[in-house]
């Protein structure tokens, strides 16, 4: 299977203190691939790096077997689509609009999209479900719909791979599942290779193909949900106790902090 | 104009057009209305090259009115584009030249340059430049350090450098005591009375490339205001796009101060009050703010000259009269 990200001997320092070390993994062409660990662990600045936002250190980036580098600023936005965390914006912009905006790396040197964009935007709205939020303004809309406005631009810009950087923060448990599943369709009916950030272990252990547990800058395990969320692995890389059984809902570990038994 | 023809350029053709018509329509009002008399008719004739309204009123339009409009007209449009890129680059919808202290940075530069007794192309415009680009840099240190730009320090240290700026004219003011100091005075407060159609002309010359360049980046500053780690994604080299909207700006600002002093809040009323009616889209704001904020300076200007029983009082009066209660109306709003 190819692979979609390549990462090797990855460095990443800020003001002489590492944030990443030594780190090397690659996400294949086509997979659900999530990042989880504790607060600080590095999650946020691994994806910026990938999305060629924090440069890097030391270490070799390949995004589809090219080094990062040798892409063209455009050509590069073509293949890589980005979600931030939540994104504020004081100015009255439309869900269009916004969503236009993902086609900015196709454009001409003003920056005027014609008809086929536009076409390429609705259609981005329908599979991110929010059609009928098409003509509202984007800064009266609701938590969860914001996120989802930003995922519709991410898929309007048709990037190969799409990196996003825990989208379902503080969102309803409607939402998460939501942009989960959205996730999960670019997934299969598009092959696009999903990378994401993630808190919530159960949703992660549910959608992901494969999980990466990052602590301290350094992978602390990696591979199928089944393998890395244990209850020793776990209870070493959170400093708190939980349960660890079965999810009635299918073959996914369940993870369950218990309260009042955490190293502080 | 078939169906082919993109939306956006749809837009932007209507509604400038539009604005264009009500530019021109302000324009001859600002050329037929003054303390000298003379009709409408008289006026248009003598626009169209007829010596209707006698050879005085002739003289009067074209000699003393047409430059002044004029130089409104563009003054309007540089403070208003300045006013549009400053809230883009720093994802703030009260971000202003005036207000920032940009234009106070510019004034201190351009007085120096009066006093030293430069020409005012291109010695006042120069040292106008570096005051304003040193102000500039102050502020991004000052307001700097932040992730995003948190609206509160920004505008904090908008007033200290402003209150900063204030101080070092009035001790130039201080030191100065001939017949330069009325002109200072008078400057400060907004001046387009002492201007001819030459001076006018090199100020046109200078804004043009830079609305041009402007312009082109627009699209690129809808997408900034996402923020730069997005706009970056999206394949733009934001580090490049920020610096040059920053010189040419700051280079606008310190063409238009150079020629008519400190005039405020345009920046802030007229990029409000567009985004309003057409939208944020910068790709129809930056040509709107253009004409939009000419016509309106083109009315404050003529408002300026005919509102005062005796004589004429500044436009930079009339601007903030009603920019300042805008402004405290909107930050009032913002902290909701």
């Amino acid at each position: 299977m190819k692979t979609a990200i390549e990462i090797n001997a990855l460095h990443f320092s800020y003001r002489n203190t590492p944030i990443l070390r030594d780190l090397s993994f690659s996400v294949l062409a086509g997979e659900f691939f999530i990042v989880i660990g504790p607060n600080g662990s590095g999650k946020t600045t691994l994806m910026k790096v990938i999305a060629g936002i924090a440069g890097r250190t030391s270490g070799s980036v390949k995004i589809q077997g090219r080094k990062m580098g040798s892409y063209g600023r455009k050509a590069f936005a073509r293949k890589i689509a980005y979600v931030p965390q939540m994104t504020t914006l004081d100015f009255p912009f439309t869900v269009m609009e916004l969503v236009l905006m993902g086609r900015s790396p196709y454009l001409g040197i003003f920056g005027v999209e014609g008809r086929e964009d536009r076409e390429t935007a609705t259609r981005a709205l329908a599979f991110a479900g929010i059609e009928h939020l098409s003509h509202r303004r984007f800064n009266r809309l609701s938590g969860g719909e914001c996120q989802r406005v930003f995922i519709a631009r991410a898929i309007c810009q048709n990037p190969e791979i799409m990196l996003l950087d825990e989208p379902t923060a503080s969102l309803d448990m409607a939402h998460q599942v939501r942009i989960m599943d959205v996730m999960e369709r670019l997934k299969k009916e598009k092959g696009i290779t999903v990378m994401m950030v993630s808190h919530d272990l159960n949703l992660a252990a549910m959608y992901g193909d494969r999980l990466l547990l990052l602590k301290g800058g350094v992978v602390a395990r990696m591979g199928e949900p089944q393998a890395v969320l244990t209850a020793d692995v776990l209870k070493a890389a959170y400093g708190c106790d939980l349960l660890l059984d079965r999810n009635p809902m299918g073959p996914y570990p369940r993870v369950t902090p218990i309260p009042g038994r955490h190293r502080v | 104009m078939n169906s082919k023809t993109p939306v956006v350029i749809k837009r932007i053709l209507i509604i400038n057009s539009l604005l264009a018509l009500l530019l021109l329509g302000t324009m001859f009002l600002g050329l037929s209305m003054g303390s000298t008399g003379g009709s409408m008719g008289d006026v248009w004739r003598s626009l169209k090259g007829e010596e209707g309204g006698g050879a005085m009123l002739n003289d009067i339009i074209w000699k003393i009115r047409f430059p002044r409009v004029i130089l409104a007209a563009l003054v309007g449009a540089a403070l208003s584009v300045g006013g549009l890129v400053f809230q883009a680059l720093l994802r703030n919808p009260l971000a202003e030249p005036y207000i920032l202290g940009i234009s106070g940075g510019a004034a201190i530069g351009a007085i120096s340059g009066i006093l030293m007794g430069l020409a005012p192309f291109p010695g006042v415009s120069l040292s106008a430049f570096c005051g304003s680009t040193a102000t500039l840099v102050l502020i991004l240190i000052l307001s700097s350090g932040q992730a995003v730009m948190v609206k509160d320090a920004l505008l904090l240290s908008g007033v200290m450098v402003n209150a900063f700026c204030t101080a070092v004219i009035m001790f130039l003011i201080s030191m100065t005591q001939d017949s330069r100091l009325h002109t200072i005075m008078f400057w400060l407060m907004g001046d387009l009375s002492s201007v001819d159609l030459h001076q006018a002309g090199i100020l046109a010359l200078m804004l043009a490339p830079c609305f041009l360049v402007i312009f082109r980046l627009s699209n690129t500053m809808n997408l900034l205001l996402l923020g730069s780690d997005l706009a970056q994604t999206m394949g733009i080299n934001v580090k490049v796009v920020i610096l040059t909207l920053l010189v040419v700006t700051s280079f606008m600002v310190s063409a238009t101060v150079s020629h008519c002093g400190l005039i405020g809040f345009v920046g802030l009323v007229i990029p409000h009050l567009l985004r309003l009616i057409f939208g944020p889209d910068h790709r129809i704001l930056l040509p709107a703010c253009i004409l939009g904020g000419g016509a309106y300076m083109v009315i404050c200007d003529l408002l300026a000259r005919v509102l005062p029983a005796q004589g004429e009082m500044s436009a930079g009066v009339i601007t903030a009269m009603i920019g300042a209660p805008l402004f405290i109306i909107l930050l009032k709003r913002s902290g909701r």
